[in-house]
């Protein structure tokens, strides 16, 4: 009888104790991630034409894709949990429909506020090899850009100290970011990690003039034309920024004044490097999915295609910055004719992939 | 009177053999064993040792000798030969195939090429994998853009992703030059030029190689890891021997084939050797 007394004692004290180990498991105190875990590596798939005549994409050494990390960015992306008020994510202004940008000149946050800048459509971000991010290049990775607009006022008007509460006080987030990274101690800087694994699955490459380059299909004899005005340097000239057939990014990721304005408002690279002689630069947006992604320019000014071959053609006005690549400009610029105008936007509209805005592992997981 | 014949032999070679050990005849030759030229039966190092040292191209840019660099950019007006007011807003080249002539005949082929990019200034120094021997040397070859055979379309992802490729209407492959800016026209407005090199267009399909093959004579020896100075004088691209107007040739010029030729004519003076450090 003493003796079982004892042995009772002892089972309680040891209940007691791993109560103890138990409860001190769940303090608010970061857990350390479990160094042992790896998620599943899920390296992206480069298309054939990118495999070709393009660096390998740049993925940062301490973000390495994986297929929990994808899903857990893909999750998020789609998630107004992020916002201050829980009404709006990402893809609120980044709509795959939209090639990843929306159809407004500005978008509007959650306090009802107009932005100053056009949504950026997202792709092919992994190859945009100078790392500089957004209209103004203001961000040098994907997952810096990401933490951006959560706290902006006048877009999810959050404080990623109360975006990361609510993540870490979700039922299924937690195990999310356990799987994704080996700790459930959710961070903003994991939350940005796996925006960005999700954005660099965001690949487009399968337009009509893609395949025409890989000789699948057969491009129109004014899509044809369309891209030798495109190529000549008297005509169009928009390869210098644009790409060419061998730089499939149609994008120079480069910042230019490309002559919209006599009198510069927004600065643009200018604010970023504080050097006035880059004032009024902009980076130059790919040409791919136009069709999706109107308005155009980084102040969502032109509302179709036409007035953007229109301002380059007989538009252009002088500002101390202006790129020497922008000619004529006392005439306006170099005045194509009508139908040179219109093969023009054939070939450009030959760039839109619709196979990658009606891509299934894009949309909505929610 | 075998075993006897047997021991005379044996002492005849100890004695060869401690002789040997006592004054071994000198072997000349290289002993460093960090050497190309280690010998491992040498004994007295007659100097000869050659190593292998890794050589740094800096490219260096001036306007008749007062130095250009992004600092300039936009904002130091030059004057070129013909009077014009410019400035410069990007610089781009393209140096390949760059060898060292060694006195002995043969050369060190370097296997880069290099887009130098004044706004880069990472790009503005090249060390290439394979190292130079140690010795003498009589010469620097590059060529400036591709020869004919690696100016091939699209065969090149960095410089592709860098949007350097030449148009393949005219005759492809890549730029040599994108040389950019605003000078003042006659009535002092500012206009922009865009002086671009690459392959001459003749007329519809039918094109002329344009790159520049520089050869510079020059001893020098290399001692230790050396950055050699490859020095472009931008004025000479507007003079030497043509003279250069902007209100003549200024944009438009990629497919202009006299414009081509006048970039080819006044090439081989731009560039020059300068220092050579180690």
């Amino acid at each position: 009888m003493e003796r079982s007394k004892k042995i009772f004692r002892l089972l309680i004290g040891a209940l007691a104790i791993s109560l103890l180990v138990a409860c001190s498991s769940n303090d608010p105190d970061p857990v350390e991630p479990n160094e042992d875990y790896v998620p599943t590596p899920k390296p992206l798939t480069v298309p054939s034409i990118f495999g070709q005549l393009l660096p390998p994409p740049s993925i940062p050494a301490d973000n390495p894709q994986t297929v929990e990390g994808i899903a857990l960015g893909r999750k998020l992306f789609y998630d107004p949990i992020l916002s201050g008020d829980g009404t709006q994510a990402c893809a609120s202004c980044h709509k795959p429909a939209n090639s990843f940008t929306d159809e407004n000149q500005f978008s509007i946050g959650i306090d009802g506020f107009e932005g100053t800048r056009n949504s950026m459509p997202l792709f092919n971000m992994a190859w945009n090899t100078n790392n500089k991010f957004f209209w103004d290049g203001h961000a040098t990775s994907i997952e810096e850009q990401a933490l951006g607009p959560v706290e902006n006022p006048i877009e999810m008007h959050n404080t990623w100290e109360n975006a990361v509460a609510s993540l870490q006080s979700n039922s299924a987030y937690p195990e999310l970011f356990n799987k994704a990274f080996g700790t459930s101690n959710i961070t903003k800087e994991l939350t940005a990690k796996a925006i960005a694994q999700f954005e660099r699955t965001l690949i487009s490459a399968n337009s009509p003039f893609d395949r025409y380059l890989l000789g699948e299909n057969s491009l129109t004899p004014q899509e044809i034309n369309g891209f030798a005005i495109f190529m000549d340097e008297a005509r169009g000239d928009c390869f210098h920024c644009h790409g060419n057939e061998f730089s499939p990014l149609w994008t120079d990721n480069i910042f230019h004044n490309n002559g919209l304005d006599a009198i510069i408002t927004d600065k643009g690279l200018g604010i970023v490097t504080g050097d006035p002689n880059d004032d009024g630069k902009f980076k130059s947006p790919s040409l791919r999915n136009l069709a999706y992604t109107a308005p155009y320019m980084h102040d969502g000014r032109f509302a179709t295609l036409d007035e953007v071959i229109n301002h380059y053609s007989e538009g252009l006005v002088y500002s101390p910055t202006i790129d020497p690549l922008m000619k004529a400009i006392s005439r306006g610029g170099v005045h194509l004719i009508e139908s040179d105008k219109a093969d023009l936007k054939a070939f450009l509209l030959s760039l839109s992939d619709p196979s990658f805005i009606n891509n299934p592992d894009f949309h909505d997981p929610n | 009177m075998k075993k006897f014949f047997f021991l005379i032999v044996m002492a005849f070679f100890a004695i060869a053999c401690g002789s040997d050990d006592d004054s071994q005849p000198e072997v000349l030759g290289c002993t460093d064993p960090a050497s190309v030229n280690f010998n491992p039966l040498a004994n007295t190092d007659d100097g000869s040792c050659i190593f292998n040292k890794n050589i740094t191209f800096n490219f260096t840019q001036n306007w008749d000798g007062q130095s250009v660099t992004i600092a300039d950019f936009n904002t130091t007006v030059f004057t070129n030969e013909f009077g014009n007011s410019l400035n410069i807003s990007k610089l781009r080249y393209l140096i390949s195939r760059i060898s060292l002539h060694k006195a002995d005949g043969s050369t060190v082929d370097f296997e880069e090429y290099k887009l130098i990019d004044l706004e880069d200034p990472a790009s503005l120094d090249l060390t290439p994998a394979i190292m130079a021997t140690t010795g003498d040397y009589t010469g620097i070859s590059f060529v400036y853009g591709f020869n004919e055979l690696d100016n091939r379309s699209g065969a090149y992802p960095d410089l592709n992703a860098a949007n350097w490729n030449w148009p393949s209407m005219l005759g492809g492959g890549y730029h040599f030059m994108q040389m950019e800016g605003m000078y003042d026209d006659t009535n002092g407005a500012p206009q922009p030029y865009a002086y671009h090199n690459g392959t001459a267009r003749v007329s519809d399909g039918v094109f002329e190689q344009n790159f520049i093959a520089l050869n510079f004579n020059q001893n020098f020896t290399i001692t230790n890891d050396a950055t050699i100075e490859i020095k472009m004088n931008i004025s000479e691209w507007y003079k030497n021997p043509y003279l250069w107007d902007l209100n003549v040739f200024n944009t438009d010029l990629m497919m202009n084939y006299a414009a081509q030729k006048h970039m080819h004519e006044n090439g081989p003076t731009v560039f020059s050797i300068g220092n050579i450090t180690q």
